[in-house]
């Protein structure tokens, strides 16, 4: 059985890939295709794949805020909040963005430069 | 025991102001990250215990002459009831102040972990959905975006390191062997564990210089430290090179294609030392950011490096950050000292 971990980020795969919302059911058997089709362990995360275990990993998504569920329809359909690429787009920000109370979060290779070091650093570059 | 008070708050004034600024002023720091590291730890500690020192000292001084016939006073005080005459307004003032300001650091304390241990977590979380780990090194995520971007998420067994599709690109093999044992160098000497500590100390004085002195300071000198393991396998010129290109963003625009031919890695350490002056005053110059100030001195340092700190003078300023955290406490502690 796959881990938790490792079923949000296929699901979330799979939500990416897709257009339009679906349903666990769906996400289900497309989670079971996936494994039955990969390469890997046959059947690691297909037939014992209950919708169950889908509905939960789709609802921890959701409290994490990458997953919305459509309303009034029934089974839910669920799709993902906004683009992978949005998504990286937005962590990026947060780890380029220095920001006084996020400092010691996590350690950058290289801080902000004002636009002139950069010209500089450019410039030294260039000269070679 | 008032001279005792007398002393730890002058000690406090001075680490709170005029020391703090003087060494961030200080030249010699780039040339011994490690030995200014700690100095900065013995100011901020030897600085918090003289102020909470000096303020519990003058307010039990009418209860016994040392800090712990003082303690003693105040128990029987506060658990049987013993009559609180002796004490007057500003010794109650000045007792509530320390247990205050005591309270406000370890909490303050306690609090910043919390919230960079969320703010990781989150971080962590998104990771796991968005990047893949990278192929033959351990630890290490690759994240599909186009600017280069390195940097390394601690969290003790979990910690990773990511970097960007667009830094993969822009590299050279032995450039992003600089980066990778550079962001490995925070991880392995637990600079997560300076970052939390300083960051909390600014967090819970915000309005004293020698906080948001110390923490710029420590941000600065972690990267330095980083470097030099760095430099301990790889040239100057690359590690310029590998800083140069993650720095200018888009290195398509910044690096004419002819530069990026390989074996040129270590000319550019000649040109990049024979840089005009007016190159190396630029990273000097007027930056706004302290982030942006860190990496001038970084850069500067590594375009014109300079011999580390002789071992004597290292060895002085270790002795004295010894003394910085001895002081105070034996100041509080040994009895009947200057009477």
């Amino acid at each position: 059985m796959a881990s938790l971990g490792e079923l949000e980020r296929a699901v979330m795969d799979l939500l990416w890939a897709g257009r339009e919302a679906a349903t666990a059911n769906t996400l289900r058997d497309l989670l079971a295709q996936d494994s039955a089709s990969g390469d890997g362990e046959p059947g690691h995360q297909g037939k014992d794949l209950a919708v169950t275990t889908v509905l939960t990993v789709l609802s921890r998504l959701e409290k994490k805020g990458l997953v919305e569920r459509e309303r009034g329809t029934r089974p839910h359909r669920y799709q993902a909040v906004s683009s992978r690429a949005d998504h990286t787009a937005e962590l990026m920000h947060e780890v380029l963005v220095s920001a006084p109370d996020r400092e010691a979060v996590l350690a950058r290779f290289i801080g902000s430069v004002t636009e002139s070091e950069a010209a500089t650093l450019r410039k030294l570059l260039g000269q070679n | 025991m008032f001279w005792t008070s007398y002393l730890l708050a002058v000690l406090a004034l001075v680490l709170a102001w005029p020391v703090p600024i003087l060494l961030s002023r200080a030249e010699w720091p780039a040339r011994a990250p490690f030995t200014a590291m700690v100095l900065w730890q013995a100011i901020a500690l030897a600085g918090g215990l003289s102020m909470i020192g000096a303020m519990l000292v003058y307010g039990l001084e009418p209860l016994g002459d040392n800090l712990i016939a003082g303690l003693r006073g105040l128990a029987d005080m506060v658990l049987y009831n013993a009559p609180t005459t002796a004490l007057g307004f500003w010794h109650l003032f000045a007792l509530s102040a320390a247990a205050l300001l005591t309270a406000h650091l370890v909490f303050t304390l306690l609090l910043t972990y919390v919230k960079i241990e969320r703010q990781r977590r989150r971080h962590r979380e998104l990771l796991s959905l968005l990047a893949s780990p990278s192929s033959g090194r351990p630890g290490t995520l690759v994240i599909n975006h186009d600017s280069p971007v390195a940097y390394c998420l601690p969290g003790g067994a979990r910690s990773v390191t990511v970097l960007s599709d667009g830094l993969m690109a822009a590299l050279e093999p032995d450039e992003l062997r600089a980066v990778l044992i550079h962001e490995n160098a925070h991880l392995t000497q637990r600079h997560d564990l300076l970052l939390w500590a300083f960051a909390a100390w600014r967090q819970a004085l915000p309005w004293f210089p020698t906080t948001r002195l110390a923490q710029v300071a420590v941000n600065s000198l972690i990267e330095m430290l980083a470097d030099d393991v760095a430099l301990r396998s790889e040239s100057r010129g690359t590690l310029i090179k590998a800083i140069a290109i993650v720095a200018s963003g888009s290195p398509a625009a910044a690096v004419p294609e002819q530069s990026r031919a390989p074996g040129q890695a270590g000319e550019l350490a000649g040109a990049l030392q024979a840089a005009p002056d007016e190159d190396n005053a630029a990273f000097g110059g007027a930056a706004g950011a302290a982030s942006a100030r860190t990496t001038a001195s970084r850069v500067s340092r590594l375009l014109s490096p300079k011999p580390p700190l002789p071992r004597p003078l290292r060895a002085l300023v270790l002795i004295l950050s010894g003394l910085l955290l001895a002081v105070p406490t034996a100041l509080l502690i040994v009895p009947g000292l200057l009477g």
